[in-house]
């Protein structure tokens, strides 16, 4: 993120309250996550240790210190969607995607594919129980998931089938 | 223009009913999160692009979300001096059919889910449709709706969120004005208390006497704050209440903010609700432009603002400390109470600060339009008022559900939503999320409300009613839970994040089929511990799903462990 965006960022942030995670979260919405060196910058514009920085960008899930892939897939795992089988249509994905699900360097659920196409991650709810299991693509809601319907939803965002 | 006075106010009526009754057709898409995602916003362009096209005399808008879910996307027509019809299932190539028969002055039969001849907004307007088109069946006969009572969701699905007019149009912001030009503060908290409102975020603490704690403190600056920071898994309700009428928690918060003597109101909400962000964030300039909010509000020198603060993906900050901590931009970590959040010292930048759950602040107007008698004979003795639940999982009519407290888990799950879907057996419920427990059908005839969910060992929590029927593992339900808890745990003390592990552990390997009837005790002794030794609710209320399981399904645990 290049310093004039980010100081736009900051310019909407005049009040204390909220202001950092506020700063933050935009920075990961532009990006998809949040690079390093924007982290200093910040850290230096805002007068706050990066270690702080560091610390919320580690402790709260939105955030992700490393890059994502062109198109990001999220997957409910609320209560709902747990009863309705949101396993099966992580597990499906990760066939689909050809990756194998391991908790992450700081814990979280956050995947790329080689050819950083894609990148999986969880979410713990979207408020959106009533047409669980839902997932989301690049910030589209899709209700009803079944592994069957999968193929459909991702071919939508460039996704096709390699035959091993 | 800034609205200064009820004759003000009263022409903004004029203009928002104009909206609402165009004098000419109106169609409302219902548009929150879930509407859109079934393909409600695909409906509205389709739907605009043919009245663009012929010039049709026909007004399009959007609306929010009725509460209905599995029948979405949902359509409301309004045609002059015909009651409104509320379409359902709708899709885009149903549009042209819907223009068609909205120009002959009908609608199309075949899409129609029930019709509406008038609407009680509750705060003073009773919306007059009309009669006719008798082959639709009424709203109050559908029997999804037939048991509910909308006074949260009076507005929700029927007027444009959008729009502060609509809002204005049925009763909207004359609470605040009568609040503010009409009553001293001791009087505001004396009607809440009167009320007997309690909590909505699940603890059910008095809201009158949290106002007044935070009124008698003295202090040269005070917060108040909306906790929107749903988390519970499987609970929606204050996204729809956002999402569909974010001005009745604005109006709220006004008033609020006068009897407790604050400047500045907070609103910290979930990342994961971008839409409800994006319509509360246009409402608050929307109220700041009729000098709703802002300085010297109705003339009275009052001076109020409220600004938004996002969360950021952690459970933990719905617990007041640690939400604190995150708008002031450090980890959310719960620290002891006291000092609670009322105390010097103890709120928000060391403010005394008055947290309010959404639906808590969303009761406010209604209180002091109808007053707290008439609040407190809805729901039961000790839990007045109306709760909104979602009613999800593997329930056949899956959906927001309103009505007043007390009333039984058998009406919620059997009568509003018709039993187990696929004509599956209900086996029980999980209320209150992660906090919460699991109630088996033979104690469905409990009263929703505060003590009785505790007495089942399980909580009200913030309205997530999450059906499980006869396939669903019940030790799968309580693994779930403390699986999330342990995710969630800040991990600042130890029989939290310590206590939770060993206990997923424990689980594992029960699952796994690998426990013994002396892991059954230890996952008992250890969960008791957990409550009784954790710092703040979160790890205080975690172990509850393996409390309730373990009372009320142990054969389902007792199948998986070897002697």
């Amino acid at each position: 993120m290049d310093e004039k965006t980010l100081d736009i960022i900051i310019s909407r942030y005049e009040a204390p309250a909220g202001r950092l995670l506020g700063i933050m979260g935009e920075i990961q919405n532009q990006e998809g996550y949040i690079p390093r060196e924007t982290l200093e910058i910040l850290s230096v514009k805002l007068e706050v240790p990066l270690s702080q920085l560091y610390g919320l960008a580690t402790f709260y899930s939105f955030f992700s210190l490393k890059p994502v892939g062109d198109h990001v897939i999220t997957v409910c795992m609320g209560t709902a969607c747990h009863v309705k089988g949101a396993v099966k249509i992580l597990k499906a994905l990760e066939e689909m995607l050809g990756i194998k699900s391991e908790a992450s360097e700081d814990g979280k659920f956050s995947i790329t594919t080689e050819d950083k196409k894609f990148t999986l991650e969880i979410a713990r709810c979207f408020g959106a129980c009533s047409m669980a299991p839902v997932l989301r693509v690049d910030g589209n809601l899709y209700g009803y998931a079944t592994p069957e319907n999968l193929p459909g939803i991702l071919a939508e965002y460039g996704w096709e089938r390699h035959e091993n | 223009m800034k609205i200064k006075s009820v004759t003000d106010l009263v022409a903004k009526k004029k203009v928002g009913l104009q909206k609402i009754l165009p004098g000419k057709p109106r169609i409302a898409v219902g548009l929150a999160t879930c509407g859109i995602a079934v393909g409600g916003d695909r409906v509205y362009e389709r739907l605009k692009e043919i009245i663009d096209k012929d010039r049709l005399d026909i007004t399009l808008t959007k609306v929010g979300c009725i509460g209905y879910c599995k029948e979405e996307p949902l359509v409301n027509i309004t045609i002059p001096g015909k009651p409104l019809v509320i379409l359902h299932k709708v899709d885009e190539s149903d549009a042209e059919e819907i223009i068609r028969s909205v120009q002959n002055g009908g609608v199309p039969y075949d899409r129609a889910l029930c019709q509406v001849p008038a609407w009680d907004h509750v705060t003073g307007c009773v919306m007059d449709y009309g009669k006719g088109f008798d082959r639709i069946p009424l709203y109050d006969n559908i029997p999804f709706f037939q048991h509910q009572k909308k006074v949260i969701l009076r507005d929700a699905g029927l007027i444009n969120p959008e729009d502060i007019d609509e809002y204005i149009a049925i009763g909207g912001y004359f609470s605040a004005i009568k609040a503010l030009t009409g009553m001293d503060p001791d009087s505001i908290i004396e009607e809440v208390e009167k009320s007997g409102l309690r909590g909505r975020g699940g603890a059910g603490f008095p809201t009158g006497l949290k106002w007044r704690i935070t009124r008698d403190v003295k202090a040269d600056k005070k917060y108040i704050i909306c906790n929107a920071d749903e988390g519970d898994p499987g609970a929606y309700m204050n996204r729809n209440e956002m999402e569909s009428d974010p001005h009745m928690l604005i109006e709220g918060m006004i008033i609020g903010a006068f009897a407790m003597g604050a400047a500045e109101g907070l609103i910290y909400i979930r990342a994961e609700y971008p839409l409800a962000i994006k319509r509360l964030t246009l409402a608050i300039e929307q109220a700041r432009e009729y000098g709703l909010l802002g300085k010297d509000i109705f003339s009275t020198g009052f001076l109020f603002d409220i600004r938004i603060a996002t969360g950021a993906g952690a459970f933990v900050c719905g617990e007041s400390t640690a939400l604190v901590a995150s708008i002031e931009g450090r980890t959310g970590r719960p620290h002891p109470r006291p000092p609670r959040l009322t105390d010097i010292g103890g709120g928000l930048f060391g403010y005394p600060t008055d947290l309010n759950n959404v639906e808590t602040w969303c009761n406010i107007p209604v209180i002091i339009s109808n007053g707290s008698g008439w609040y407190a004979t809805i729901g039961a003795r000790g839990n007045t008022g109306t709760k909104v639940f979602s009613l999800v999982g593997k329930v056949d009519r899956v959906g927001l559900v309103e009505v007043p407290l007390g009333t039984t888990l058998s009406t919620i799950v059997s009568d509003i939503g018709n039993g187990g879907a696929n004509n599956r057996k209900v086996k029980a419920v999980q209320t209150g999320g992660p906090s919460g427990g699991c109630i088996p059908f033979r104690l469905f005839d409990t009263p929703v409300d505060f003590e009785s969910l505790n007495k089942a060992g399980s909580i009200m929590g913030s309205g997530g009613i999450v059906v499980m029927d006869e396939d669903t593992d019940m030790v799968d339900i309580a693994r779930y839970f403390i699986n999330f808890a342990t995710g969630e745990s800040c991990g600042k003390c130890v029989p939290c994040r310590e206590g939770l592990k060993h206990a997923l552990l424990l689980l594992n390997r029960i699952m796994a089929k690998k426990g013994t009837k002396q892991d059954l005790e230890t996952l008992a002794l250890l969960s008791d511990t957990i409550v009784a030794t954790s710092l703040c609710g979160l790890g205080q209320t975690a172990p509850n799903p393996v409390l309730t399981t373990l009372a009320y399904f142990r054969d389902e645990y007792d199948a998986l462990v070897k002697p």
